[in-house]
Order: C-alpha cells, then sequence, then structure tokens
C-alpha cells in the first residue's frame, strides 16, 4: 500500500511540476501576478510529494519489502540498517528518485528563503526547475520505475554490491547529488537572466549562494568517493581518472570556475555573457554526468546500472535541457550589456586568468574522457586514455593557476600593482623557498617533481596567509588594531583564505602520496615484513562471520625501531549472496603518513598474499579538503550572500514594490 | 545573433551527436577479427591427469565454449560458478585455456572450486592466447561444430549475460 502511495506522489508530482513549469513562466512574460504567485505553492507540493516517494521507497528498504522489484535487486534481509538505507538509493532508480528529491528540495529553498528575490526572477527560476523536474519524473515514471512490483515476490534480494555497502559509499551519492543537482539553481537563474535580459550585481549576488552551496556538496562528494576508492579498493590510489570520476570533476572545476567569475559580475558588472555560460556550463557537465554514468557509454569501473534505453532518454533530455540553454544563450547574450573596464594586471585580471586556466583543465579533462567515445563513434577503434595523459595535460595547467592563485588576492580591483604585491609577498616567498629546501634535503632520493608540487602547496598556503595577515595589518599596527580589522572582515574574506589554505594542503597530500613504497609478499603467519622502516608481523588470520559475508581478518603489530605503534587487522570478505569478494584495508593514519595494510587470498597451506603501502601525507589531502569547504561554509554565512538580505536593503525606501511580490 | 555565441550551441551539437552513436556501441564489445573464421592452429598440453590437453582438432564435432582462465584472475573466480552451471546442468560443452598460470596453482583452483572443463590446455607463456586474440582474463569463445569462432565474450559472464547472450548463441548456433 505504502509503495502504491510513493507510485502515485511521483505522478501527482509530474503534474504539479507541468503547472509549475508553465503557468509562472508565462505569468512572468506577461505580468500576471496570479500565475507567477503559483509557483511557490507548487514547489512547496512537489517537495512534498517527491519526499512522500522517496520515503515510501526507504520504507520498503527497510522492512524488506521483497514484493518491489528494486528491493529484491538490491537488498537482504540479513544487510546492516545503515546499508538497507542507503541501498535505496545505491541503484539505478532509487539514485534518480533521490536526484529528482534534489531538485525539488532546492525548489523549496527557493520558495521559502526567496522571498525577496523580484517576482518575475523567483517565478521564472522555479518554473525553469520545475521543467527540468518535469523531464525527470518522465524518465523515472516510464523507464525507471523504483516501485515496479515483482511478481511472486521471492524469499529474499540480491543484495546490494558488496564495493558500495561501506559508510563512505552510503553518503557519497547524496553529496554528489546535492552539488549536481545544485547547479540547476545557477542554470535556472541563468536561463531566468537570459530571458529577461538583465544580468546585474543583484543577480550574481543571488546566484552565488546557490553556487557555493552546490560547490561544497560536490566537493563533499568527490572527496567521499576518493576516499572510499582509497581505503576500499584496495590499491592505496585515490584517484584513477576513471570517466566517472572525471564526470563528477568536471562540473566541480566549471562550478570552481563559476564562483570565482560571478565575483567579477558582482563587484564589477563585468564577464555577464562569460558567467551566464559557465552557470550552463556548470549544470551541463552536471547532466552529462549523470549520463556517463547512466547510459553506460563509456566503461568503467563503477558502470554498475547501465542500459541503452534508458541512455537514450537521458540523452533527450540533455539535448533539450542544455541544447535550448545554449540557443537562448546564443541568441539573447549578444544583447548583454558590457560593464566595467579593467587592466589586465587586475583582481578581475586575476579572476580571468583562473577562469582561463580552469576552462582549459576542463577541457582536457573532458577530451580525455570523451575521446574513446569520440573515436570509437567515427570508426576510429577502441582506445582508452588512462593517468599518463591527464598527468601531462591537466598537472601543468593547474601549476601555473595555483602559483598566479598566492597573488591574485593582492592585486586591486580595475588596476593592480604587481610589484607591490610581489613585494607584499616575499616572506612567503622565502618561507616557501625554506619548505622546499627542508622536503628536498629530507627525501632527496624522492622524484624532483614532487618537490616541486611541495614548493607550490607551501607557496600558496603562504602567500594566502601573508594576504589575511597584510588586510589585518598583523605586526605592521598594534595588536589590538589587528584584532579590530580581523574582527571586521566579512565572513567571504576568510571563506576565501580557508579555501585556498585548505587546496594548499590537498596538493601538499596529492604530493607526498608520491613518495610512496609498497611491498607485495606471501607471509605466513609469524613473518615479519619491513616497509619504510616499520616491522610488521602477521600474529593470526581468524575466520570472522560477519551478518551478511564472512570474513578472513589478520592482525599485523607493526613495530618501528622495536618500539609498538599499531596494531593493523585487515579483512578479506565474501558476499555469498553476490558470490564476490571484497578488501578491507587496515590504516594507521598520522600526519605524516598512512601505513596500509591488505590480505589478499590465502593459498590454503598457511599463506597469504599481503600488500603493505606506506603513502606520506595522504591524510592532508582529507583535511585540507575539509578546510575547503568549511571556507565554502564560511563564506556561505556571509550576510552579504545571505538570500534575500541585500535586496531587504535595497527595497526598505520603497514600500511600494511589495505590492508586486 | 553573433556567431561566436553560437559556438557553444555548436559544439554541443557535435558531442550530442556522438553520445547518439556511442549509445548504439556496445564498449564492451572488441570486435574480433577472428569472428567467422576458423579457430587458429594449437596445440596444448593437458594439466589434468584425467582430462586430455587442448589442440585445434579438437574444437571440430561439437559446439563448444572455450573458456581462458587463470587462478590469479579474480573475476575468473566470480565467474567459475556459471561455467559449472553451463557444464553441469545446461550440458553445454566447455573447454579451457589455463593462461599464463602455474599448474600447480591451476589444479590445486579447480580442486577447490571444482572441474567444468572436458578438455584443458596449458598455455604457459600465454603464445595461444595471442593467436586468440586474449588480451585480459577471463574471456569466452563460442566455436562451433566445424571449428569455428562465433562468438566471444570479455571479461566475466554474469547471470543476466548467460542467459541472454551466451546460452541464446549456444542455441543458435548448435542449429
Amino acid at each position: 500500500m505504502i509503495v502504491e502511495i510513493g507510485h502515485y506522489a511521483l505522478v501527482l508530482a509530474l503534474f504539479v511540476a507541468l503547472v509549475q513549469g508553465s503557468l509562472p513562466l508565462a505569468g512572468a512574460q506577461t505580468g500576471n501576478t496570479a500565475w507567477m504567485a503559483l509557483a511557490r505553492p507548487a514547489a512547496i507540493a512537489q517537495f512534498a510529494l517527491v519526499a512522500i516517494a522517496f520515503l515510501a521507497l526507504v520504507h520498503a528498504y527497510v522492512t524488506s519489502d521483497f514484493s518491489v522489484v528494486n528491493v529484491v535487486r538490491n537488498s537482504h534481509s540479513a544487510k546492516p540498517l545503515l546499508y538497507k538505507i542507503s541501498g535505496a538509493w545505491g541503484n539505478h532508480e532509487g539514485s534518480m528518485l533521490l536526484w529528482v528529491l534534489m531538485l525539488a528540495a532546492y525548489g523549496l529553498m527557493v520558495a521559502l528563503f526567496g522571498r525577496n528575490l523580484p517576482a518575475g526572477l523567483r517565478a521564472r527560476v522555479l518554473a525553469i526547475q520545475a521543467l527540468i523536474a518535469v523531464g525527470f519524473l518522465l524518465f523515472l515514471l516510464f523507464t525507471s520505475n523504483p516501485f515496479a512490483r515483482a511478481f511472486p515476490a521471492p524469499a529474499d534480494g540480491n543484495d546490494l554490491n558488496p564495493l558500495l555497502q561501506d559508510p563512505g559509499l552510503a553518503f557519497h551519492p547524496p553529496f554528489l547529488y546535492l552539488g549536481y543537482v545544485g547547479f540547476s539553481m545557477a542554470f535556472a537563474f541563468a536561463v531566468a537572466a537570459l530571458i529577461s535580459g538583465r544580468v546585474d550585481p543583484a543577480w550574481a549576488r543571488w546566484v552565488r549562494p546557490w553556487t557555493l552551496l552546490a560547490w561544497c556538496a560536490l566537493t563533499v562528494g568527490i572527496v567521499l568517493g576518493s576516499w572510499w576508492a582509497y581505503y576500499e579498493l584496495g590499491w592505496g590510489g585515490w584517484w584513477f581518472w576513471d570517466p566517472v570520476e572525471n564526470a563528477s570533476l568536471m562540473p566541480w572545476i566549471a562550478g570552481t570556475a563559476l564562483l570565482h567569475s560571478a565575483i567579477v559580475v558582482e563587484k564589477r558588472d563585468a564577464l555577464k555573457s562569460w558567467t551566464i555560460l559557465l552557470a550552463i556550463l556548470a549544470f551541463a557537465l552536471s547532466l552529462i554526468g549523470t549520463f556517463l554514468v547512466r547510459s553506460g557509454v563509456l566503461t568503467s569501473v563503477h558502470a554498475f546500472a547501465t542500459d541503452p534505453a534508458r541512455g537514450l532518454f537521458i540523452l533527450f533530455l540533455l539535448v533539450i535541457i542544455i541544447g535550448g540553454a545554449l540557443v537562448l544563450y546564443a541568441w539573447r547574450a549578444p544583447a548583454l550589456k558590457q560593464g566595467g573596464l579593467f587592466a589586465p594586471v587586475s583582481r578581475e585580471g586575476g579572476l580571468v586568468l583562473n577562469n582561463l586556466l580552469l576552462t582549459a583543465g576542463l577541457a582536457t579533462v573532458f577530451l580525455g574522457t570523451l575521446y574513446p567515445l569520440l573515436l570509437d563513434a567515427v570508426g576510429g577503434g577502441k582506445i582508452s586514455v588512462g593517468a599518463p595523459f591527464f598527468n601531462a595535460t591537466f598537472v601543468p595547467l593547474m601549476v601555473p593557476m595555483v602559483a598566479a592563485m598566492g597573488v591574485g588576492p593582492l592585486l586591486a580591483w580595475k588596476r593592480g600593482d604587481l610589484a607591490g604585491a610581489l613585494g607584499r609577498l616575499k616572506f612567503a616567498f622565502a618561507a616557501t623557498v625554506l619548505v622546499a629546501l627542508a622536503v628536498w634535503y629530507v627525501e632527496s632520493d624522492g622524484p624532483v617533481l614532487a618537490v616541486l608540487g611541495i614548493g607550490l602547496a607551501a607557496w600558496l598556503f603562504f602567500a594566502t596567509l601573508a594576504e589575511l595577515a597584510g588586510r589585518i595589518k598583523l605586526f605592521a599596527a598594534p595588536a589590538a588594531e589587528s584584532w579590530r580589522r580581523a574582527r571586521g572582515l566579512p565572513r567571504a574574506t576568510y571563506g576565501m583564505t580557508l579555501a585556498h589554505a585548505g587546496l594548499a594542503l590537498v596538493i601538499a597530500g596529492m604530493t607526498g602520496s608520491a613518495w610512496y613504497s609498497e611491498n607485495v609478499l606471501t607471509m605466513r603467519v609469524g613473518d615479519t615484513a619491513r616497509i619504510a622502516g616499520f616491522e610488521l608481523t602477521l600474529e593470526t588470520v581468524d575466520e570472522t562471520p560477519g551478518p551478511n559475508y564472512d570474513a578472513e581478518r589478520a592482525r599485523f603489530r607493526a613495530r618501528r625501531g622495536g618500539q609498538e605503534v599499531a596494531v593493523l587487522e585487515p579483512e578479506r570478505r565474501f558476499y555469498p549472496v553476490q558470490g564476490m569478494p571484497t578488501t578491507e584495508a587496515a590504516i594507521r593514519t598520522t600526519w605524516r603518513a598512512d601505513l596500509y595494510a591488505v590480505i589478499g587470498e590465502g593459498d590454503g597451506q598457511g599463506a597469504w598474499t599481503v600488500r603493505l603501502y606506506h603513502n606520506p601525507l595522504v591524510a592532508w589531502m582529507w583535511f585540507g579538503a575539509t578546510v575547503m569547504v568549511l571556507g565554502g561554509l564560511v563564506s556561505l554565512s556571509d550576510r552579504r550572500l545571505r538570500v534575500g538580505a541585500p535586496a531587504r536593503r535595497r527595497r526598505r525606501p520603497a514600500p511600494a514594490a511589495k505590492a508586486e511580490s | 545573433m553573433r556567431l561566436r555565441f553560437l559556438l557553444p550551441a555548436l559544439l554541443f551539437a557535435a558531442v550530442a551527436v556522438a553520445f547518439a552513436v556511442g549509445l548504439g556501441l556496445d564498449p564492451r564489445r572488441v570486435p574480433s577479427p577472428l569472428i567467422d573464421k576458423p579457430a587458429p592452429g594449437f596445440a596444448l598440453a593437458p594439466l589434468l591427469d584425467d582430462r586430455p590437453g587442448l589442440a585445434t582438432a579438437d574444437l571440430r564435432g561439437q559446439v563448444a565454449l572455450v573458456n581462458v582462465f587463470a587462478s590469479w584472475c579474480i573475476p575468473c573466480r566470480a565467474e567459475h560458478p556459471l561455467l559449472m552451471r553451463l557444464a553441469e546442468t545446461e550440458g553445454v560443452t566447455v573447454f579451457g585455456i589455463n593462461y599464463k598460470d602455474k599448474p600447480e596453482d591451476a589444479r590445486a583452483w579447480l580442486a577447490e572450486l571444482g572441474n567444468p572443463y572436458r578438455r584443458i590446455g596449458i598455455d604457459r607463456d600465454g603464445k595461444a592466447g595471442i593467436d586468440w586474440g586474449v588480451y585480459g582474463v577471463p574471456e569466452s569463445f563460442v566455436v562451433d561444430a566445424q571449428g569455428r569462432i562465433r562468438f566471444k565474450w570479455v571479461g566475466p559472464m554474469a547471470p543476466h549475460i548467460l542467459e541472454e547472450k551466451i546460452l541464446p548463441i549456444l542455441r543458435e548456433v548448435a542449429g
């Protein structure tokens, strides 16, 4: 019964979305306020209906209702509760339902918090969101119904792919989708601006919080995925340039570029049509990401639910949504008035450089990801593009970008003083050289490029701190004066400092893992292996049954210089329902390095294959990413960006405007 | 409408066309030049005492599934129950090529998991694998009664692959 209610709610949501997508849009064109006003209640109703559908699916999973095909295929009664719940979105149908739920949630937020948006803009934004929802609801109902019944109902389910039964991955899709779908807001604002022909600083101020929120969520999603790959796949690597990873990286790069170009629109009323294009691009890449994962056009370790018929439907949606927006752009963007002029060396110039390099980087990732497909489409044969391509193209583009990131924030708007900015960075430069020399001294055998990477990270870190120190006149003014200035700085400034410093830590972590060492060997109980100054003794290997798997758990005692430092207990699990083994690495994390142990298959005669890794600085990457997200959230809490705050100030002297909303 | 504003739409149109073409292609299917050609000439020594080895001549006279496997290959382990099912309940003749493996490891593997293969040849250095166009294990070939390769599947078979692809093709080839 609950399942039918969910299905019915989804159908109702489709009709509500049809109303929400048509009348308010027509109302905004013709000035019909009653039609425009429909958008808000419709958005609230749509969220309620999709939420009912989603909860109905989660309920079916939690109660292991095996009369639902989706539950049979992806769940099992013996599965832990967390994975029963996450199983609801660990499959194609459920994840698309989650996608639509997120879309409706953003619509709800605009309806609730967007009271101070101009009525026309709000009606258009909600209508465009609803039109996207119509497409995806049709997709769900016609090709991917999560509520289809199984008859006769089997006694138990097929279980979720064991690799996905993991806390990191349980929360990876919701965050990823929160990010992907969040860019639909920037997209809806961009399309609304194209329709109305108005892009001004106020518009940029409304777009930025949504983009920031999406960016934060996408960052968390990508990092969770990377972290999962690091500890679950058992190879000690954290990024594989896999097509599906790239599919999430591309919207992230576009979103990062958008965040920065929107600043120029807000402060200087310039780069308008470019910002609009980036907003379309960020969401387009999110949709393409969904398409790549769901259609099976690219082979990937992630492509666990692929179906060409569904792919065709998503492609159709893609063409209508993105193609439509880009045609609208071609038609309307030339009419946008350009604003302030600026010299090449200026804050705007720095942000343009950031955009150029990010977009070039985006283009290389896009090309590398899709080249195999494009070549195959023209009959050029099957190839694959791997890490060497990306290391040779993407990384060199990011090096000047990070170098410039240190300087850009110190330049003034309109016309900057490069020599002066560099002069204020002399201490940062000296600190960078010291760090690079120290690293080179300690790790003189390591790769030279890695020393450069650490140097780059140090440069960004110290330059970012120097910029903040300069703002509050640290050491240049009395401490009380600095403290007063520090408290007076807007939160957005701290957000930038945190995000840039966080990226510096991430780069250090990425670079540090280049000094990894590995040791793959066969061990018997009692054997001792050495890696990077540690001695690991295999003490026992026990059988330990889990709730829905059998496991072999090894116990390593790790010593350094005779001193015991850790006990590592990696597992090798076998999930009988799916007939699949998984490895559970044991990792000892310190700020210096991860000690990482994986146990492989036994030979049945008391010996096991064991893989040991020593990965320096990996923890910096996770910590740095957390700092970046924190920066985004701090910036989001800035009063200036709180949705409606600027509008309230502007509107106060003109109460007549109230009648319009 | 200025041309440079139209550029993003045009680029997207090109990408969309590539996607549309790409949907029709199966990324898993690597075209084999050997399809509908006679199996390559090879002769491999037996792995087990009670099962003969495998050579080109053995492929004539019956429809068979030739499976390339190795004990070090984890997907092979995942695929193994399906091969057992093919051999035991579906009555399919399954031949094995033990690819770049230590014979003692392969024997232990079959002793542990069961032996679906009627004949097994040892391809220690992978030379026969090169002639068959093998680039990864497991791979499976459907060979008809005239000894011609009719179908190739790369990677482990899954239950639905077996139902939807392998079994229908085996039936079709058997005529």
